[in-house]
């Protein structure tokens, strides 16, 4: 961090933000089901700068045979961030940072994908960072769902997600990357809108108890937000826009 | 019965109330919510979702059209468009004094064989067994193969085998529909074969429309004319 981050001010007397956001305003979401011919499932997010693209094969046969479950199947997920995703190249290996998001957005479908109707079968889950700019777990995450119903793949509800966070000791909804940088707390929040269940929740930051409820509900609030966009998505692929 | 079709989608709630919750739905209080993209179907006393996406899940009574993949001594492995293998034994074949050293099982079946098949068992904790000792069901010598969805062969059928029926009269081609979306077609004359073929394609296509047996026909009928 320079002294220009120092400086600059992410929120102003008008409450705006630093890109001309109100605290509870979401970057522009667009979600697009389906688009990859040969993938089982497929969805296309653009979350502000963010451009992720998810593939979902399965349930398909488990290889290597040593890590399937005879009592449910098993869902694997791999994030990765292409090389020209950000600033600077980045190594296309997997980094340490991948390999924990790859998990934590496996544990948040998890609770979600109804998994023990297809013993002795995996769900892959492949999701590909075009373009970063903070806050990629919960668009990706978000994507993901999409591309697992796109799949035809039973799930109890999808998982909706969005960040919140605090910048200059105010609650915000949806931390773009420079308050991620210069900001005080960024809490991702994974969420089951219809049975109102919380499947991902992180905190890197410091918060009050009062400002952690607050963070709690802002986030749950733009999940729903999320989620109307996620059922829009599907809606037009299946249906066609305005049917329901 | 049919006035409540509804569109849904994952954690959609379909009704509340006390149904019996079938396919693809779910119960959490007394709300049913669906599990998948589909259209709703309530009965009197119960619930369904028809899928619209996914992949075929064998039924036990199922007609299926399977492809050979491999075999051991004793049994066929049949690529079934699912996410498990039918399981063929031998005997099935060869009758109950099947021998694994006197009998070659390439002689009856070969790897790239199309078998209609009907699934004899399945439960999670096996492989499908399928059966192939049945009438109309064995070996398919001739024919093509045409891959459809899945979801779509209810469409394809038509309501009381509809569609089908519309499709072999106008062609005079046999059609053998497995519910594993694949479909074998045969036909003496060539151009037969070619219009109920890219009949069979329309019908995955444009699925969701709804008069789409009339359509079907118009296409049969003016592809006959020039």
């Amino acid at each position: 961090m320079g002294g220009r981050e120092a400086t600059m001010v992410l929120l102003d007397e008008n409450g705006i933000r630093c890109d001309g956001r109100k605290v509870d305003e979401p970057r522009r979401i667009m979600i697009k089901a389906g688009g990859l011919k040969n993938a089982d499932g497929s969805a296309y997010i653009e979350f502000g700068e963010n451009k992720i693209l998810v593939g979902v094969f399965g349930p398909r046969d488990v290889h290597p045979k040593h890590m399937s479950n005879t009592d449910t199947g098993i869902l694997r997920v791999r994030y990765h961030m292409e090389p020209f995703s950000v600033g600077e190249r980045k190594n296309p290996a997997p980094s340490r940072r991948e390999i924990e998001i790859s998990k934590v957005i496996k544990e948040a479908l998890e609770p979600a994908v109804m998994l023990e109707k297809f013993p002795r079968t995996a769900v892959d889950v492949y999701i590909e960072v075009l373009q970063a700019d903070g806050g990629t777990r919960c668009a990706a995450l978000s994507a993901a769902s999409v591309a697992l119903a796109d799949a035809g793949i039973p799930m109890r509800d999808m998982v909706a997600a969005i960040a919140a966070g605090k910048v200059a000791d105010t609650v915000i909804l949806d931390v773009n990357n420079e308050e991620d940088q210069a900001g005080q707390a960024d809490m991702p929040i994974g969420y089951m809108p219809s049975v109102e269940k919380i499947t991902l929740l992180q905190l890197d930051g410091v918060l009050t108890p009062e400002e952690y409820k607050k963070c709690v509900e802002v986030g749950v609030n733009g999940c729903k937000i999320v989620y109307d966009l996620q059922k829009k998505a599907l809606n037009d692929k299946y249906f066609g826009s305005g049917e329901d | 019965m049919d006035n409540k079709r509804k569109y849904v989608i994952p954690g959609d709630v379909v009704t509340t109330g006390p149904f019996r919750p079938e396919q693809n739905v779910i119960l959490d209080g007394n709300k049913i919510i669906s599990t998948t993209i589909g259209i709703t179907e309530i009965y009197d006393d119960s619930v369904k979702v028809i899928p619209l996406t996914g992949k075929y899940i064998p039924k036990i009574n199922d007609l299926v059209i399977g492809k050979v993949i491999s075999h051991t001594s004793l049994s066929w492995e049949l690529d079934i468009n699912s996410c498990y293998v039918g399981f063929l034994p031998a005997q099935d074949v060869f009758g109950r004094d099947f021998s694994a050293h006197a009998d070659e099982l390439t002689s009856k079946l070969k790897s790239g064989d199309l078998v209609a098949a009907r699934i004899a068992n399945f439960d999670r904790t096996r492989d499908p067994l399928v059966t192939i000792s049945d009438r109309d069901l064995g070996k398919i010598d001739s024919g093509d193969l045409v891959k459809i969805s899945p979801s779509k062969v209810p469409r394809l059928i038509g309501k009381r085998g509809t569609m089908i029926q519309t499709i072999e009269m106008a062609t005079n081609a046999a059609i053998t529909i497995g519910q594993n979306g694949w479909v074998v077609v045969s036909c003496e004359s060539p151009e037969g074969l070619l219009k109920a073929k890219k009949a069979i394609q329309m019908v995955d296509e444009k699925a969701h429309i709804a008069n789409l047996t009339d359509q079907v026909k118009e296409m049969l009928e003016s592809k006959g004319e020039s």
